[in-house]
């Protein structure tokens, strides 16, 4: 669009354009879920965010009627959070960097099912978070006195972490991956990759063996199947798969090693 | 104490290691044998029976049989039908082709569990003693053969794959190349062997 001119046409020509979204709603957590269909008036460059504040304004199904205002969690609106991590057209990302543009219509969303579903498209993500605490996803250095500065760390490694280091919990991996259901206690794609991540830290590695021995520990790295889906949902493009194959080789070390220093 | 906890603790991560190296050793590698055995098959019936009467003059052919192949391929079997179970599958929503192949993983070995059930039952457990003979007999009925053939393919797959998932099981192809190059081995893996077993099967057929 060069022109003012362009632009007011542009303008005229999206106006009274329509985005068709068919959401999968639930009323409670343990209610039954049902389809429901909106119209929302169509602006360029708007986001799936944009569709449901769109919803909350004027919230009518594609039918006419009068319904509660679809609910979902945002946060940043920049695709750092993770919050916003729905269903959008069978793939699991974030409603902030969905651009209905770039989405094929109707618009279909459903919430993350692989975590417990609160209300429509929120989810309750604390397994997530127990997952993090079970593998130790953090570096201790809290003492009574100061433990001064740690071990440097080479620039390649610099690299991998930081790549490692953008995972920001939104679930796209665990919803994604087949072997986190209700017959496993799966820790899921991400945890694996945080283990990996925090043992990789020259201070973190003091705690490597514990890390270690809650991946070879109940809903552990064994559980993965290879599936491989978490990394072709992760928003980040983390190589979760490469993260599984190292730590992978690293429990196959510790195993062999602790059974041979007994 | 803490070691006995520690032990508890990682059993069935143990017992998951011990799963996916059966599959290889021993079990992929009595499979390479069965199959290489079945191919002399293609040099005639002489040759066959031959090959069959080496592996008869074994010593000890029988605790052979029970520890390096019976054992292991009964736990391969059945904890893999429990692995198959807990697993979830979601390629119909997600049909990634790796997410595919993990489907195809799991239904090939429950088709192989129970082919190789009704395989033992009708040769090593029919009470016929092995020979060309005997197999041309089965696989001249029709419905047999056609089973055979699935049977050799889906074992065949199983095992291919199954190397694919084994490296990165134990850690041994850990970068996104070292995975794809290996995927593509394992299925070129996957054509020789079904190519064989099938070719097999076909010289038993046919009789030449």
């Amino acid at each position: 669009m060069s022109t003012t001119a362009e632009a007011v046409q542009q303008t005229q020509a999206d106006s009274g354009r329509k985005v068709h979204l068919i959401i999968e709603r639930q009323d409670h957590p343990e209610s039954e879920p049902y389809w429901e269909e909106f119209e929302v008036p169509y602006r360029p460059g708007m986001n799936v965010i944009a569709c449901l504040m769109e919803i909350q304004r004027n919230p009518v199904n594609k039918k006419g009627e009068p319904v509660a205002p679809v609910t979902w969690e945002m946060n940043c609106l920049e695709e750092v959070c993770g919050a916003c991590t729905m269903v959008i057209n069978n793939k699991p990302r974030q409603a902030c960097s969905a651009l209905v543009d770039k989405l094929q219509q109707p618009i279909r969303i459903r919430p993350m099912r692989t975590f417990p579903v609160v209300r429509d498209l929120v989810v309750d993500r604390s397994r997530m978070f127990e997952a993090l605490k079970r593998i130790k996803a953090w570096i201790p250095i809290d003492g009574t006195y100061d433990l001064g500065p740690g071990p440097r760390m080479s620039s390649e490694e610099q690299q991998i972490a930081y790549e490692l280091s953008r995972c920001f919990t939104c679930g796209a991996c665990v919803e994604a991956c087949p072997n986190v259901n209700d017959k496993t206690s799966f820790i899921g794609p991400f945890a694996i990759s945080q283990a990996r991540l925090f043992n990789m830290h020259p201070t973190g590695k003091m705690n490597k063996e514990e890390r270690l021995q809650a991946l070879m520990g109940e809903g552990g790295i064994f559980e993965c199947g290879n599936a491989q889906n978490c990394v072709e949902v992760c928003p980040k493009g983390i190589p979760l798969t490469t993260s599984i194959a190292v730590m992978n080789r690293e429990v196959t070390y510790r195993a062999i090693g602790a059974w041979l220093r007994k | 104490m803490a070691v006995a906890q520690a032990a508890q603790h990682n059993r069935e991560f143990l017992w998951r290691r011990l799963h996916t190296l059966s599959g290889v050793i021993p079990v992929g590698l009595f499979l390479l044998e069965h199959l290489f055995t079945n191919a002399t098959a293609l040099g005639g019936a002489a040759a066959f029976n031959e090959a069959v009467q080496a592996i008869q003059s074994l010593p000890l052919l029988h605790v052979i049989e029970f520890v390096f192949i019976f054992l292991p391929i009964a736990y391969h079997g059945v904890f893999g039908l429990y692995v198959a179970f807990v697993s979830g599958y979601n390629a119909n929503r997600y049909s990634f082709g790796r997410n595919v192949m993990f489907v195809l993983q799991r239904v090939t070995g429950i088709i192989t569990f129970v082919f190789i059930i009704f395989h033992l039952w009708t040769t090593r457990f029919s009470g016929n003693a092995p020979s060309f003979d005997m197999v041309h007999e089965l696989v001249t009925n029709n419905a047999y053969f056609a089973f055979m053939i699935v049977g050799v393919i889906a074992a065949t797959f199983h095992f291919s794959n199954g190397l694919w998932s084994f490296a990165i099981h134990w850690g041994i192809t850990v970068g996104r190349r070292a995975q794809r190059i290996t995927a593509w081995v394992t299925m070129i893996i996957f054509v020789a062997l079904a190519a064989v077993g099938v070719a097999s099967l076909i010289a038993f057929r046919m009789n030449v």
